[in-house]
């Protein structure tokens, strides 16, 4: 194509404008075309096979009972700050992810305090119950809400064994956009697959070893050589609600 | 009709129910569900005892035409297109509380095209959806003189339809295996025989409501035999509640969550015994089934009481069910900031009793609209009633 100016007697028959027009125009609209096609193979390639959730992995944690101390509470708090669960001073209503429980054993008297949040079952009743199958479990065995596909019936926390799963009950603000959240549905601890999927650990995790106490360890549950696995070979470990037998993601050192 | 007064007097009321429904949905919706009683312990509250009673009733209202073309009992066949219409009208008054309760009503439609059919709650979309366009049929059977030959077919198959129905409603509770209160199959075969009973009690009610509208009486016959009926189902749902808290009673593991609901509990117990049993067993079987009293005064009070009663009982089954702790730990007593270890507190809203009784007054209106536009009501003087 030329963009030498014509000079006024300079003749352009009318057959080789149109061509000159079509071809541009062709090249303009094939460019819109492709674009957005080579934008998805992009992010096709960003979301490669070994990106994505495989059930070669069963992220899950462990909790040591002997180190988790009463009175301590490092991990619903950053659990709140990393997912903006401010609240709002109405504890029966507000939403709470991870809570610390302390239990008196009924015979004996022994105390303990130990976090209770979404246990990530391999079999959860959540998931069953949801008719629409807004609860699911992802390949790599994380417990998840679509938030996009939940009516907020509460038929899941009608089902969840542990009381782990929140309602919204009222507008929100501060939602962090890692974590989406909305008035109307339900929600619950996602053991912080958006830090998982960028090969971090959970926030609880985190903080609790930060505070020197070190009783949350996170990993992969098949991982024979991991640091669950060999904690718990060291180690006689339990999960809740045992007689449900829905082999719980997250378990804890026999108390 | 020779007069239109009382009909419109019924349906100035029945609109103004629902109009205090729709206030208090839209209150519920946009403040939050935090206005109500409900909460992240007990998640499901007032709406759903009127849900799940609406709902469990329409089945149950379904009694007359089922017992006439079915089990071919003439005596029943004037209110066969009655009882359909009140089917319908019921079970869509039950629906809308529900739906209307949702956190997200708006994604009704997500409700309708995304389904887990692992959830007994999917399957109930099917069932009651189902359940209406086969009572739509069926009275499409019943009004149309050529296809009045398969009444009988429609209507076997809508009987088989509504007892798989209120098993599935049943079944909601009784998949429930994480919480002691329900997790029982015994549920299934007690909400066949609460349908039956709250059903039939309601049958009588609008079936008398609607006929002292146009200014005649329910036919004695017709009366004496659903009252009879009631009385029958009544003593039904009693055996199930006892083989219920009979078989929880047994093993000691059910023994706190037992004192709880019958003894301990506040108002959980005083409901039981004074509202389910004395009021809604007791008082009505008696009345039902002793001949000085029946006519058709205390045949409508001991309808009415059966409700009271059915009202005491799901909102025990229901509320209580969920305010007693749910044992995560066992052997261990359990107390934290949210609650554990401890019974949930729950002071239903009157948003709350709005909204259950807007799904009362948009089944009330429907019917009597219902009966206004197509011929459900017997001609006078109906001993040998319409075709159908």
């Amino acid at each position: 194509m030329s963009c030498k100016p014509m000079k006024k007697d300079e003749s352009v028959p009318l057959a080789q404008h149109r061509r000159t027009f079509f071809t541009q125009a062709a090249a303009g609209v094939s460019l819109m075309a492709l674009a957005p096609g080579v934008r998805l193979v992009e992010l096709a390639m960003a979301n490669s096979e070994d990106s994505l959730p495989s059930n070669d992995k069963r992220w899950g944690l462990l909790v040591d009972t002997a180190k988790c101390e009463s009175g301590c509470d490092e991990c619903v708090s950053a659990c709140n700050s990393e997912h903006g669960l401010s609240g709002h001073g109405r504890p029966e209503t507000d939403a709470q992810w991870i809570r610390k429980v302390d239990l008196k054993d009924e015979q004996t008297g022994h105390e303990l305090s130990i976090p209770i949040l979404c246990q990530h079952c391999e079999d959860p009743p959540c998931v069953d119950v949801c008719p629409t199958g807004a609860s699911f479990r992802r390949a790599d065995g994380i417990v998840l809400v679509d938030k996009h596909i939940c009516i907020g019936c509460r038929y899941c926390m009608m089902a969840c064994p542990f009381q782990a799963r929140s309602f919204i009950h009222e507008d929100l603000t501060g939602q962090k956009t890692h974590s989406p959240r909305g008035k109307g549905i339900v929600e619950s601890c996602t053991l912080c697959v958006h830090r998982i999927d960028e090969d971090q650990e959970p926030a609880c995790v985190e903080a609790c070893r930060e505070a020197g106490h070190d009783a949350l360890v996170f990993g992969d549950l098949e991982d024979a050589a991991g640091p669950l696995a060999s904690l718990s070979r060291k180690t006689a470990t339990r999960e809740l609600r045992p007689d449900l037998k829905l082999n719980t993601g997250v378990r804890y050192t026999s108390f | 009709m020779p007069s239109s007064t009382p009909f419109w007097w019924v349906a100035a009321i029945a609109t103004a129910f629902v109009v205090v429904g729709l206030v208090s949905a839209h209150h519920m919706e946009s403040a939050g569900h935090w206005v109500t009683g409900m909460n992240n312990r007990v998640v499901w509250g007032v709406p759903h005892v009127f849900a799940v009673f609406l709902i469990v009733s329409a089945s149950g209202a379904l009694n007359a035409a089922s017992i006439a073309s079915v089990f071919g009992r003439e005596t029943y066949k004037p209110l066969s297109r009655l009882s359909a219409l009140m089917a319908i009208t019921l079970l869509a008054g039950g629906l809308t509380v529900l739906v209307l309760d949702l956190g997200r009503p708006d994604r009704l439609i997500v409700a309708m095209t995304h389904y887990n059919f692992r959830s007994i709650f999917a399957w109930n979309i099917f069932l009651y959806t189902g359940f209406i366009a086969l009572v739509v049929v069926y009275l499409w059977m019943m009004f149309e003189p050529r296809m009045n030959r398969f009444v009988g077919r429609v209507g076997t198959t809508a009987f088989a339809w509504r007892l798989i129905l209120t098993t599935g409603t049943g079944s909601i509770f009784a998949f429930l295996a994480a919480r002691e209160a329900f997790d029982s199959a015994v549920l299934a075969p007690m909400f066949i025989a609460m349908s039956l009973s709250f059903g039939t009690a309601l049958t009588l009610i609008f079936s008398a409501l609607i006929f002292s509208i146009r200014g005649d009486g329910l036919p004695t016959a017709l009366m004496l035999n659903l009252r009879r009926l009631l009385g029958y189902f009544v003593v039904a749902v009693a055996f199930f509640v006892m083989v219920d808290h009979l078989t929880r009673l047994y093993g000691a593991e059910h023994h706190s969550m037992e004192r709880f609901i019958l003894l301990e509990g506040g108002i959980y117990p005083m409901l039981f015994w004074i509202g389910q049993i004395l009021l809604g067993t007791i008082l009505p079987v008696v009345m039902l089934l002793q001949r000085r009293c029946n006519t058709l005064a205390p045949t409508l009070v001991a309808a009415s009481l059966v409700l009271v009663g059915a009202f005491c009982q799901l909102y025990v089954l229901i509320i209580g069910g969920q305010a007693f702790p749910i044992d995560i730990v066992p052997g261990f007593s359990e107390t934290s900031g949210f609650f554990d270890g401890v019974i949930a507190e729950y002071q239903p809203s009157l948003a709350e009793f709005g909204l259950g009784m807007g799904g009362v007054g948009l089944a009330l209106l429907t019917y009597l609209i219902g009966t206004r536009v197509l011929a459900f009501l017997p001609t006078t003087g109906f001993d040998s009633g319409p075709s159908s």
